[in-house]
């Protein structure tokens, strides 16, 4: 791994790229990057679906490298000091934002958190209203969870912070995505060839959504179970078989993800009871037995054991719950110090 | 870049180490609580080599590791896009060890500077001394190395560069010169050629 990018230090192509930057600071005019240098191609992280198979490996890649900085003595580099990065969260949350809030710091960010709750968007104030005034206060990063798709588009054409999505309504959670195939990535070493099935709420899941792009793009074959209410209208053109019986999905499969019943989307109304989900859709030890040998049990949490997964298995060898919460301070510490990298133009102020 | 002038060939650069490896040793009166550390890319390979000669000479093994310098660099916030991270690999405790930190071009001394601010993270080192294959002069900065393997005068419309077996394919260090126009300001990089 490390030696994958032998002339990264090369300081001739660092110079050529601050040179190159001056002259077209344009953000649609991409420059190659160089053997040294670390480029998404985009300056927002809005979605899965504008990262293409380089833009994915290379967050992977570098979120490798960053999971040693958490277990120092002195969990902190000096890469993004100075650096403003304010966390707003329209929804709640406490992994996705305690996340984002501790990889910020640990990377010298100054990272500020601000949710609904004690926000003035409870007094009526617009989110482009709230985007002007936080941009005013010159953040370098913004990270943003919202209900509705699209929020965190609309937040990065009008900032000239880089814009983080944490989520935006049932759309996209690239950041979550990352994480999992990180996880997937470091307990099978590879994509192509894997089978992933995805089980629970596939309609109302930004989780889905974004897991389906990035493990399809990686080269998994994906497979979707669910009853058939939370099964989007042509789900197959996402490019996944789909099941409407739990079975047929998970045999053979090399990682199990479940999904999390969405009570708060509509998840109440697609299915008669609790019970009944966990006894036809729960992911029992019995039930995983069909799956391919060392197999691993994935879960974006929070997690309402004995509805989509028991809890033995929630905590049990194959589990790799724990370690998707890890890696997902990695993933973000990458994804702030390579966004942080990028330069931006706004082209207007909305 | 046209390459100017030979300054190693690999039966030099071999000799060069196993008098840099004799000194480490000397300077330090034998190899207790010694460590070495590579600055990626290059001081890698090179930490590696001056162990295999230790451990030859002394049959003892020196606890070996490396460090990325990327996020401890002070231009960070001026180059764009930000440089790849490497591994950063200590794999022991440096407190009250002597960590000899081993590059390839000692140059502005910010690569230097950005690996003690990297060292001092994972704990407090009795002392950290400064190995460095080639010395070409122009620092930046007030750091000096312990064990020099040859100085080198150059102008800063040149660079040198090391290559290694294990990296590059062959065992050489040569003199280059910057196309016109494009010589390298020597303070716009932290990592000097490697």
């Amino acid at each position: 791994m490390e030696d994958q990018q032998p002339d990264s230090d090369d300081p001739q192509a660092a110079g050529k790229k601050e040179g190159q930057d001056m002259e077209n600071d344009s953000n649609d005019i991409q420059v190659e990057p160089g053997p040294g240098a670390a480029a998404l191609k985009c300056t927002d992280l809005l979605g899965i679906e504008y990262l293409d198979v380089e833009d994915i490996n290379l967050i992977l890649d570098t979120a490798e490298q960053f999971k040693e900085i958490s277990q120092r003595p002195i969990k902190k580099v000096p890469a993004l000091r100075g650096k403003t990065v304010i966390n707003i969260f329209f929804e709640p949350s406490t992994r996705t934002r305690t996340s984002f809030e501790i990889a910020a710091k640990r990377l010298s960010a100054d990272a500020q958190s601000i949710s609904a709750s004690t926000s003035s968007l409870v007094k009526g104030e617009t989110l482009v209203d709230t985007a002007l005034n936080l941009e005013a206060m010159f953040p370098d990063l913004i990270v943003m969870r919202h209900s509705y798709p699209g929020a965190a588009h609309l937040l990065a054409r009008i900032c000239k912070a880089r814009v983080i999505n944490a989520g935006d309504g049932a759309h996209e959670h690239p950041t979550q995505a990352l994480l999992d195939a990180l996880t997937i990535r470091d307990h099978k070493g590879k994509f192509e060839g894997l089978r992933v099935a995805i089980v629970g709420d596939i309609a109302h899941s930004r989780v889905a959504r974004s897991n389906i792009q990035c493990l399809t793009k990686l080269g998994a074959e994906v497979v979707v179970a669910a009853p058939p209410t939370f099964l989007p209208l042509n789900v197959e053109s996402l490019g996944v078989e789909a099941h409407s019986q739990l079975e047929p999905a998970i045999e053979g499969a090399d990682v199990v993800m479940a999904l999390r019943i969405q009570l708060e989307r509509g998840g109440r109304l697609s299915f008669p009871s609790q019970r009944e989900y966990f006894n036809l859709f729960g992911l029992t030890k019995e039930r995983l037995s069909l799956t391919a040998k060392d197999s691993i049990v994935m879960h974006p949490g929070p997690m309402n054991r004995g509805v989509e997964i028991a809890s033995d298995v929630a905590d049990g060898p194959t589990s790799v719950i724990l370690d998707q919460v890890t890696n997902g301070l990695a993933v973000r510490m990458a994804v702030l110090y390579l966004l942080a990298g990028s330069s931006k133009d706004v082209e207007t102020a909305a | 870049m046209r390459v100017k002038a030979t300054i190693m060939e690999a039966a030099q650069m071999d000799r060069t180490l196993t008098r840099i490896s004799h000194e480490i040793i000397e300077r330090n009166g034998g190899t207790e609580n010694l460590v070495l550390i590579g600055i990626r890319t290059r001081g890698v390979p090179l930490a590696r080599a001056i162990a295999a000669k230790i451990a030859e000479f002394e049959g003892v093994e020196i606890p070996t590791g490396s460090v990325d310098i990327t996020l401890y660099r002070d231009d960070l916030s001026q180059i764009s896009p930000n440089p790849v991270v490497q591994k950063t690999d200590l794999p022991f405790d440096l407190h009250d060890q002597t960590a000899v930190l081993v590059d390839d071009v000692l140059y502005t001394g910010r690569t230097v500077r950005s690996a003690l601010d990297a060292l001092t993270d994972f704990g407090r080192p009795l002392a950290i001394q400064l190995a460095v294959l080639i010395d070409r002069g122009h620092r930046e900065l007030p750091i000096r190395a312990d064990f020099v393997g040859k100085n080198v005068p150059t102008s800063s419309d040149e660079v040198v560069e090391v290559r290694l077996e294990s990296i590059d394919g062959e065992n050489l260090v040569v003199l280059c010169e910057m196309p016109d126009g494009t010589g390298q300001e020597a303070s716009e990089g932290v990592k000097e050629e490697s």
